[in-house]
């Protein structure tokens, strides 16, 4: 516990600068994981548990990818979307079952698949911490931005969420693909009636929601460590994200995820052992004062 | 006074206890005996999380925190050397009542989904409160050094039939007295907080005061399974408190029934067969492990002591407990035949229809 390394941190602007950055990208990360996450439950009301094992295989097919192609963008596509086409196939032949069944069976049915998902990781990709190295195109020497540090990559990794972020608001609320989620998240027994087949519908949400998470691994590959465990970690701060932002809500998501991000990034100069801790408190309260979420209301309001 | 059932549950703890002391007798070492003693740890912890989960329908995502609680409570009190054993487990238990309550008054207020949400939340703020307190707790390394085992009451744990007599015995007599509670009119109280709730608003039950006496239970029952995990290990770890430990709870008692009084146990029992198995012969016990809940959740779409039960015709359709016949029913509820009957249908479609 230091205090006092926190204060002359949040005192010198360089500090805050090199802070500030690494806290935005893994909270940039965390908004596209528990997008998927928040869209998922919003849509289909379905609690995802196994949303962070999709996060994982988007970084595990991006590190193949990339090493056959030393491409990042080709890597990022394939993340992207072999985890879309994943999530698809995971919602046809289990997910489906599972909509009426109770939360219990729900989570239980998610936790088997975060076992075996985690083994089948580790038969492919090997038990060891695998990192998929700087593309060679942001090799290049920092930026200084008032005496504190920002590698390019933040950047670019910080502007393509944000551009992730704002397409999908549009979306949402401009298109007829948008309306019809919406629509669907409020009475699926209408939309159904309306002639507008659902199954369809259900199908390609779940994969939207999990490509969202694909995205978010492949994207940020280059600067996190590859393990067979490193979905169990976002899975759980996703699901803070949700529950402080509200379950459903996208904005929600995005407010709550950076606040994490800035937390955590900040929380571990001051409280190095206890950064996890300050972010567990900050979900105790809302829930506490504010069990909906700081922005709980429905999809509708995305 | 005992009922027909008190008598039928004694003597079957009793019979246990004989089996248990015999094998005692003629076992000093090996994994079956090891097996034994963990199984009555982690049983006790399944039991407890079921009183929530089963009979009062409340998902908790946080229990690991009072087994750690049990496990570092009793380590640290005996590592003062000022307290013998007895009075250590005395105070753990006091201790492990006091913070459940504590929770408690901040968590049962909350239902379903943010009821699972608070638990875990508050099971992780605990968590990192251990590693981040290391002078205390030891932080990530655990609470290393050893506990002294000094006798008590001509009871010696480094005696390896003593040591095997003390967790059989503490486990059969907590979940004697557990099932105790849960047949009185305070665990029909439980099961209808679960399935109807408005009913018990109607009959004057607060049941607030019902959830959060639950959950104290259930605090108190896991840091049992808590002090038999710290005895057995010589310590206690932070993994006792990760989150994954609250999932392997709700796994077991999935696994082996939440409608069936002894369902978690069996469910425990299971995990710690397969996982001594599929650690032995294979190195991808996850995998195998997953497959097993996966056909046990969606193919039985129940628990395995309960599918087993239902097909023998021992209970119907997930009400009551594993012991629970037509000769079990409690009297008073025999005196308003009507009545109960007509509660027990209204019970059961509500379960029918989540």
């Amino acid at each position: 516990m230091d205090p006092i390394a926190l204060w002359d941190c949040m005192s010198s602007p360089s500090c805050v600068v090199t802070q500030g950055a690494a806290g935005l990208i893994s909270g940039f990360t965390l908004f596209l994981v528990a997008a998927g996450l928040t869209l998922i439950f919003g849509v289909l009301n379905f609690v995802n548990f196994v949303h962070g094992a999709f996060y994982m295989f988007g970084a595990y097919f991006a590190y193949t990818a990339y090493g056959l192609t030393g491409s990042y963008l080709l890597a990022v596509l394939t993340g992207a979307i072999g985890v879309g086409i994943l999530g698809a196939l995971f919602e046809i032949g289990f997910v489906k079952r599972l909509y009426e069944a109770d939360h219990l069976l729900q989570i239980l049915v998610c936790y088997a698949f975060i076992l075996i998902f985690d083994d089948v990781v580790s038969w492919i990709w090997g038990v060891e911490f695998l990192a998929m190295g700087m593309p060679d195109a942001f090799r290049m020497p920092p930026l200084f931005i008032f005496g504190g540090v920002v590698p390019p990559f933040y950047i670019v990794l910080i502007a393509t969420a944000a551009a992730i972020a704002i397409l999908m608001a549009l979306v949402l609320r401009y298109t007829r693909y948008g309306k019809i989620i919406r629509a669907l998240a409020s009475n699926a027994d209408m939309i159904s009636a309306l002639g507008i087949n659902t199954r369809l519908i259900y199908i390609s949400v779940f994969a939207l929601g999990t490509l969202l998470a694909g995205t978010a691994g492949a994207l940020a590959a280059p600067v996190r460590s590859l393990s067979s465990g490193m979905g169990f970690t976002i899975l759980i701060e996703s699901f803070i994200v949700t529950v402080i932002g509200g379950m459903g809500s996208v904005a929600g998501a995005l407010v709550s995820a950076l606040l994490i991000g800035l937390v955590r990034s900040f929380g571990s100069v001051g409280f190095p052992l206890f950064a996890e801790g300050l972010i567990f408190i900050l979900m105790i309260a809302v829930l506490i004062l504010r069990p909906q979420g700081l922005f709980g209301r429905s999809i509708r309001e995305a | 006074m005992m009922t027909r059932q008190a008598m039928f549950d004694w003597a079957i703890g009793a019979a246990v206890i004989v089996a248990m002391a015999i094998f005692g007798l003629y076992n000093e070492s090996g994994p079956v005996r090891d097996g034994i003693i963990r199984f009555c740890a982690i049983g006790l912890y399944a039991m407890s999380l079921n009183v929530l989960v089963g009979y009062t329908g409340m998902l908790s995502f946080g229990h690991a925190m009072f087994f750690s609680l049990g496990a570092y409570a009793f380590c640290l009190l005996l590592q003062t050397g000022v307290v013998g054993i007895p009075s250590a487990f005395v105070l753990t238990v006091v201790i492990a009542a006091l913070l459940s309550t504590l929770v408690g008054l901040v968590c049962v207020r909350l239902t379903r989904l943010f009821f699972a949400f608070i638990t875990l939340a508050i099971g992780m703020l605990f968590y990192s409160t251990i590693v981040a307190w290391a002078s205390l707790t030891g932080g990530e390394q655990g609470l290393t050094g050893g506990i002294p085992k000094d006798p008590f009451f001509g009871i010696d744990l480094g005696d390896p039939f003593h040591y095997l007599m003390v967790n059989v015995l503490l486990f059969v007599v907590s979940i004697l007295i557990l099932r105790r509670i849960l047949s009185s009119p305070f665990g029909a109280a439980l099961r209808m907080v679960r399935d109807n709730p408005n009913r018990c608003i109607f009959l004057g039950i607060n049941i607030f005061r019902v959830r959060l006496t639950a959950f104290i239970i259930a605090g108190v029952y896991a840091s049992l399974g808590g002090v038999l995990m710290a005895l057995y290990v010589s310590g206690a770890y932070p993994n006792f408190a990760y989150w994954t430990m609250s999932g392997d709870g709700l796994f077991m008692i999935m696994l082996g029934g939440v409608n069936v009084f002894l369902g978690p146990a069996v469910g425990a029992g299971i995990l710690l067969a397969l996982e001594t198995v599929t650690k032995t012969y294979t190195s991808h016990h996850g995998f195998v492990l997953g497959v097993v809940i996966l056909v046990t959740a969606m193919g039985l779409k129940r628990g395995l002591l309960e599918y087993v039960l239902e097909k023998l015709g021992a209970i119907r359709g997930g009400q009551g407990g594993a012991l629970d016949g037509k000769a079990s029913m409690p009297a008073h509820a025999v005196e308003v035949g009507h009545e109960a009957t007509e509660s027990v249908s209204l019970a059961r479609t509500g379960r029918e229809q989540e």
